[in-house]
């Protein structure tokens, strides 16, 4: 469901601009409101959150979609953690739709979807595993994230592909933390499919109080 | 301009596009898997005693622990029709290599894991490969149970769940919370409707359906025998389940699972190419 903020740009505590295919992260404290803006449309923001105080407490895909009975993520949405927490809530969303069953490409499943020819393109968990390591994360701490402005339906016949993003410049998701969490983000550098619109470009962060 | 090294390549937006549009027509055309999975052989409801390492029946509500070596094949039954178990599968010999859900999926163009599909670890490789399903549906969506999900399906009380399990096992095996990742779930029916909404699926646990999984790496396994977080009635009984490690003989060059895509053929280049 799309729904607009009331929030303010120039009211808010921290402003980041994100250049296309790069990593990004942020701490937002609880009761901060994170927006991520889709600045040309079409570009998927894969995303992960970790419990700022215990970063084996992470986010779960699986644990949020059972919880909402849903599996797309909109106004509305809790982000579960993997022990069941709530870790931050969608208050706004213009796009109306995310996905959260896909995962994150990487250089090695690139070769298995794609072809062998695209194993040295980046890829969202080398971002992934770079920024996260400037925590202390490595590799097993990158599970299966959160694609905002990706567009991957799952059919009831269970067919599941990633189409055309329905994002358009200047559309918008807003989460509001329910705990301290680490944001960690990939500007998805991803060419080989509809997510980036074939064109990876640059995001902007917002966080308010 | 001088090079960085993240340039994506000379292919157009056009080729790009055009190249998509190729592998998906072609990953979701319908009919032609399942024709394939049609003509495959089918495995026999019963093992020869000769073929089997080992032999376990897990009790509702607990857990199994086992290594499935590269070729061997875990059977799993359900006799009396559980709603749904959850594995937590490894690479053995580096556990920071293990099942990935969501490139399962994805590479494979569906949410219906099923015989003749592979499970692919994070690495790009077939981990496992469903070489039989009598029962059709596995969960890669929605994952397994929690204290949390026991207490909004069932009410309050300690009742077994797969979280817990899996703590509990991961920690025998010197693994911690970081180890865990989002199950595979057999014999659990999850469907999604035109919305994103999700149902449990009754008519898809089958009493005596099996699956068989073929280890295409050394694999450490974990099962946990609790019901699926979605499955619904609200009574909380799981039923035993039994496992069997076993030699399914040697792989045919025509194999289902090796053979049924090309994304599958492109995993079995990257496991082969590890192991040649």
């Amino acid at each position: 469901m799309t729904t607009l903020s009331t929030l303010k740009t120039e009211q808010a505590v921290e402003h980041h601009h994100v250049p296309a295919n790069a990593p990004f992260s942020v701490t937002v404290k609880k009761g901060q409101t994170l927006r991520i803006v889709d600045t040309e449309g079409q570009q998927a923001v894969d995303t992960l959150f970790y419990n700022a105080d215990d970063v084996e407490e992470r986010y779960s895909a699986h644990d949020t979609v059972t919880a909402q009975g849903a599996a797309y993520i909109t106004t509305g949405s809790p982000v579960i953690s993997s022990e069941g927490n709530l870790m931050l809530t969608v208050t706004a969303d213009t796009v109306g739709y995310h996905d959260t069953s896909a995962g994150a490409c990487s250089v090695e499943s690139n070769t298995v979807r794609f072809g062998h020819h695209t194993r040295f393109m980046h890829a969202c968990r080398e971002n992934f595993v770079l920024e996260g390591g400037k925590y202390g994360l490595s590799k097993k701490d990158i599970v299966p994230n959160i694609n905002f402005f990706m567009n991957v339906p799952i059919e009831p016949n269970g067919d599941l592909a990633i189409v055309d993003g329905l994002s358009e410049p200047g559309n918008y998701v807003e989460l509001k933390a329910e705990m301290d969490v680490i944001c960690l983000i990939s500007n998805c550098p991803q060419v080989n499919n509809p997510c980036n619109g074939f064109n990876p470009t640059p995001i902007e962060v917002f966080i308010w109080d | 301009m001088a090079k960085t090294g993240f340039e994506t390549g000379t292919p157009s937006m056009d080729e790009l596009k055009a190249r998509y549009a190729e592998l998906k027509a072609s990953g979701q055309k319908e009919g032609v898997f399942e024709a394939k999975v049609a003509a495959a052989p089918r495995a026999s409801e019963t093992i020869s005693s000769n073929a089997i390492f080992e032999r376990e029946e897990i009790p509702g509500g607990w857990y199994w622990t086992a290594v499935v070596k590269r070729g061997q094949t875990l059977r799993l039954v359900n006799p009396h029709g559980t709603p749904g178990v959850a594995l937590q599968i490894w690479h053995l010999h580096d556990h920071s290599e293990r099942f990935n859900s969501a490139d399962t999926i994805k590479v494979q163009w569906t949410a219906r894991i099923s015989k003749g599909r592979v499970l692919l670890s994070d690495m790009g490789r077939a981990m496992m490969a469903i070489t039989e399903d009598t029962g059709g549906y596995n969960d890669c969506v929605a994952g397994h149970s929690t204290a949390i999900t026991n207490e909004k399906a069932y009410g309050p009380g300690p009742l077994r769940n797969s979280r817990d399990n899996f703590l509990i096992a991961a920690a025998k095996l010197g693994l911690g919370k970081r180890d865990l990742h989002q199950s595979f779930s057999p014999f659990a029916g999850v469907v999604t409707d035109e919305n994103g909404g999700l149902s449990w699926q009754d008519d898809a646990v089958q009493r005596g359906a099996f699956i068989d999984l073929r280890a295409e790496m050394d694999c450490q396994i974990c099962l946990s025998n609790c019901p699926h977080p979605m499955a619904t009635g609200g009574v909380y009984d799981p039923k035993s389940v039994e496992a069997i490690i076993w030699d399914n003989g040697p792989v045919s060059a025509d194999d289902l699972c090796r053979t049924g895509t090309d994304e599958a053929a492109r995993a079995y280049i990257n496991t082969d190419r590890f192991f040649a």
